[in-house]
């Protein structure tokens, strides 16, 4: 999508270009994420052969998943508030769709460049828990209001640190362009040394840490899966879905995976660009997505890490390992990058 | 003793009713939850109806009875090898370990002894059913916890148990292998050895979930200080089993009244833990199944030569009289009271399944604990629905 | 707690025609409560029977539980000494063709170890868990009104267990605090465990009987019966 053939382009033909890049860009992650992480390094770390029939080693079993879902009846609960329960997932999807709009996977190839586009990735995010809200709350169900109201909770108490753990990266950076921000890592040095750039994963470990951790609570994945604590409340807000609208909150669910991790990737990883080859060298618009892609599965790799293998904490402990623990650590850290930024 | 003035009573009242009129704003209307019959949690069919302050349980009450098959009931019509079939589905994972205690209390109403190398055959499938409905438990309990990994190292390693029982005995959860006078079968060629090396592995097994969970900070959290059971409240409630020894008490069937089975002939040990917590009772199930293991070794290295079955009548009719016997199974203590009236059938079975009293504790435990700790305490208490309704 | 004996077999023979430990239970029950104890049974070297009477019933758990150190509550049942009334028809008419007899008439009601005078007995057993030694408490529940005295204040556990009895055999207790049913539905009649309680799956289709039985190893087939 260079900018010069952006040029050449009537409205309506950037307008559908745009919608298709989108689309292949949060479909694309969100199904490598499920077929790879999920059915594969699950059952290997679970000493089994996961999906094998389907496809050479199961590789098309994911297409047989969503035919599943869509063969399935679009239920609605009796005491169902059926506007919100209808729309609740869509919310959630678009909300993750829209996340994806400001990153950046190559010189060029980008979808909106937005000065504060952090800024907005991170507003926008949040607009997902109003549908898991409105999900609970319309589905007539004590355990998915339960779940709807954990979610709220935890996602609000999570936002917080995941906000702090990237003011240190724009501390840092000096911008809140994720472009710039990748700029500044490409470009950047450490002591003197400069040939990898400065990844910030190395001079910002901290806020990469908390980040993780708060990242992997917004995402509610074990051991922050509370809200749809199968073994608690049966599925939390999901309980009630079923056919379409349960697959749109599944690759809603996975496709935030992606758009997170492409964000930890951008802030903390340097992004798309590769040492060596130019910063606006044109190959990286076709290099700069798949280099994107090879980070965020790096990330997600270590998201399903902990989730395969921790329990889950408690409601009450959750936020005890928020407000005590990670929001003092991210605020100390910010202060440190201040200082240091002004001192360096 | 001074008189309280007038005054003094005035302002008590008006406190009282401030606070009452405190409360009454402050008070939201509580929640009643349906855990069950159809939940993750309750691995069956038990019913715990749960009133709830936000997520705060003020009162539990569980309701069994969706699987009551009225074992009692049947054993009256059915003479004494067909009840064996029976009790076989009472606590269908470690089935064998049921068949014992009953068999056992036949025997003793008969006056029959089993030879050597049955008791011994039966202390060893005994022990390998505990060994399989254990693990199972440490793998379950993770997922409870919502660590989705070690079931499915329990549900690997078990197979191996279930395969060993199954070349033995036929059936891989029914056996129905135990007879009155001794055992049905001898065991097959070349299974000695490879019961060692599934032992080896069940080692490893134990060796794994400790590394993967007792260490884990969370796993931690969430069970430490969790439905604690002092050792009074425990023994009142009738609660048996490792969730007895978790609270400290010292009495395990196997080690005090060995009756019928070779457990005094072994080297090994009766784990317990002071906590009484649900991290307590999931330590001491997890050393039960390294001593079980340690057990089998052992019953295979020293299984003597002999008859398996001692000289009963084809048609068995028990005598008249009354008997008592218990075995500690791998929920707990299990006994049956048989009542013989020198018939075919017996005339009143009475099954003490563990189940039923570990889980009448849950009243008692579930009050003042948040909504996940209810699963927690739940299935650190470890119960069979089988085993409960019967 | 290891214990490693010799390779001698160890059985119910071999135990002492006396059991001290058991007959200081019985002697400890008879000197609390006097008349309260009517009869008991000992087998020395596995197991003792108590017989309490009634009113009795409540203060011998107590004195089990403080006294005598039995605090493990076991279990607490009910046993209904009727002779089934539906007679041999439990059997199907093979077995009886075996046996060489009809149909019997139902038999006297006779009683078990420690006697008995009701239809119904309650039975609840009690273990000391340091020394090792239990007891099985018997009592007759009057026939005419069904009722006994509650354990729910001694023992926790026994809760379940008297609302079992009361719904399989509808024995009430007083004071019990929740006495509903526990199994079975709210509006199910009849109690399902006394022995006049038609079986009706085997009323409707007789069990095949015995004759299946199959052969015990060591045991020739030709070699059946007594």
């Amino acid at each position: 999508m260079s900018a010069v053939v952006l040029a050449e382009l009537a409205y309506w033909q950037v307008s559908i270009l745009r919608v298709l890049g989108l689309l292949a860009a949060v479909l694309l992650p969100s199904g490598t994420i499920v077929y790879l992480f999920l059915f594969k390094m699950m059952s290997f770390m679970q000493s089994r052969l996961g999906p094998m029939e389907a496809g050479p080693y199961g590789s098309m079993q994911l297409l047989a998943e969503v035919g599943k879902f869509l063969q399935k009846e679009d239920l609605f609960p009796d005491g169902a508030d059926r506007k919100v329960f209808a729309w609740a997932p869509i919310v959630v999807v678009a909300s993750t769709f829209i996340m994806y709009t400001v990153v950046p996977f190559g010189p060029d190839a980008w979808f909106a460049n937005i000065p504060t586009g952090i800024y907005f990735a991170l507003a926008v995010s949040s607009v997902s828990v109003i549908g898991i809200l409105m999900a609970g709350w319309a589905s007539a169900n004590k355990y998915s209001l339960m779940g709807g109201l954990r979610s709220a909770g935890q996602l609000i108490a999570y936002e917080l640190p995941l906000v702090l753990a990237v003011l240190g990266v724009v501390i840092q950076a000096g911008t809140m362009d994720m472009q710039g921000i990748v700029a500044a890592q490409r470009n950047g040095e450490i002591f003197g040394i400069g040939f990898i750039g400065n990844p910030y994963i190395i001079t910002q470990f901290v806020g990469f840490a908390v980040f993780m951790i708060a990242m992997q609570a917004e995402l509610t994945q074990p051991p922050f899966d509370m809200p749809v604590a199968e073994s608690e409340l049966v599925a939390g807000y999901l309980t009630e879905y079923s056919g379409f609208r349960f697959l749109l909150f599944f690759i809603g669910e996975y496709a935030t995976a992606g758009a997170f991790s492409a964000i930890a990737a951008v802030l903390f990883l340097g992004g798309w660009s590769l040492p060596g080859i130019g910063f606006d060298a044109d190959i990286m618009n076709v290099l700069g997505p798949i280099v994107m892609l090879t980070k965020m599965m790096l990330i997600v790799f270590l998201v399903m890490w902990f989730r395969f293998t921790y329990p889950r904490l408690r409601e009450d402990q959750l936020q005890i390992f928020a407000w005590k623990y990670l929001i003092p650590i991210s605020l100390v850290n910010i202060a440190v990058t201040a200082v240091l930024k002004v001192a360096f | 003793m001074t008189a309280i003035s007038e005054r003094q009573q005035r302002a008590y009242i008006a406190s009282q009713a401030a606070d009452m009129r405190v409360n009454v704003e402050l008070e939201t209307e509580g929640m009643t939850l349906n855990i069950g019959p159809q939940h993750p949690a309750t691995h069956g069919t038990l019913r715990i109806i749960v009133k709830l302050d936000g997520e705060l349980v003020v009162a539990a009450d569980p309701v069994p009875g969706y699987m009551h098959r009225g074992y009692e009931k049947l054993t009256e019509v059915r003479t004494y090898p067909q009840v064996n079939t029976l009790i076989n589905r009472i606590d269908w994972l470690g089935s064998f370990a049921n068949e014992v205690p009953f068999i056992l209390a036949a025997e003793q109403l008969m006056d029959v002894e089993a030879p050597p190398r049955a008791q011994w055959i039966r202390t060893l499938l005994f022990e390998l059913s505990r060994i399989a409905n254990v693990t199972l438990f440490l793998g379950d309990m993770a997922v409870q916890l919502g660590a989705v990994t070690p079931v499915f190292y329990a549900f690997r390693d078990r197979e191996y148990v279930l395969n060993l029982i199954e070349s033995a005995t036929g059936g891989r959860f029914h056996p129905n292998f135990d007879r009155i006078g001794g055992i049905k079968d001898d065991l097959p060629k070349g299974w000695i050895a490879e019961t060692k090396q599934v032992m080896v592995k069940v080692n490893a097994f134990c060796d794994e979930l400790e590394a993967l969970l007792l260490g884990n900070e969370i796993f931690n959290v969430r069970t430490r200080g969790i439905g604690v059971i002092p050792p009074e409240v425990a023994l009142s409630y009738g609660m048996s089993g490792a969730n007895l020894r978790a609270s400290g008490v010292d009495w395990d069937h196997r080690r005090d009244t060995p009756v019928g089975l070779v457990y005094d002939k072994l080297d090994w040990k009766v784990w317990t833990h002071p906590d009484g917590d649900s991290f307590a009772r999931y330590w001491v199930r997890l050393q039960e199944v390294r001593e079980a293991a340690k057990m089998v070794i052992q019953l295979c290295d020293g299984l003597p030569p002999g008859p398996i079955m001692a000289k009963v009548p084809r048609i068995i009719k028990v005598p008249e009289g009354e008997a008592w016997v218990a075995t500690e199974n791998p929920l707990g203590e299990m006994g049956y009271y048989v009542v013989s009236k020198g018939e075919l059938v017996p005339f009143r079975v009475k099954i003490r399944s563990a189940s039923f009293n570990n889980i009448s504790i849950v009243p008692w435990l579930l009050r003042g604990v948040y909504v996940p700790d209810v699963i927690t305490i739940l299935a650190s208490l470890y119960f069979i629905l089988g085993d409960i309704d019967r | 707690m290891i214990r490693l004996s010799s390779t001698d077999i160890d059985n119910a023979e071999g135990a002492p025609a006396t059991d001290e430990l058991r007959s200081s239970l019985v002697e400890g029950l008879v000197a609390e409560l006097h008349d309260g104890v009517v009869a008991s049974h000992l087998v020395p070297g596995r197991d003792v029977w108590v017989r309490v009477t009634a009113d009795a019933w409540e203060s011998a758990g107590r004195v089990c539980r403080d006294l005598l150190g039995c605090t493990y509550f076991c279990y607490l049942s009910v046993i209904d000494w009727l002779p089934s009334p539906f007679g041999r028809s439990m059997d199907s008419s093979v077995d009886n063709v075996l046996e060489g007899v009809a149909a019997k008439d139902p038999e006297p009601m006779t009683h078990g170890v420690a006697g008995g005078e009701s239809r119904f007995q309650l039975i609840a057993r009690l273990y000391d868990v340091n020394r090792h030694v239990g007891v099985n408490l018997k009592v007759d529940v009057p026939d005419d009104t069904l009722t006994m005295t509650t354990w729910t204040k001694l023992f926790g556990g026994a809760n379940w267990h008297e609302r079992e009895a009361y719904e399989m055999f509808g024995i009430t207790f007083a004071g019990h605090p929740s006495l509903r049913k526990l199994y079975l539905p709210g509006d199910f009649e009849g109690y399902p465990l006394r022995k006049d309680f038609p079986l009706l799956a085997r009323m409707v289709k007789p069990w095949p009987g015995i004759v299946d039985v199959e052969a015990m190893p060591g045991v020739a087939d030709d070699e059946g019966g007594e």
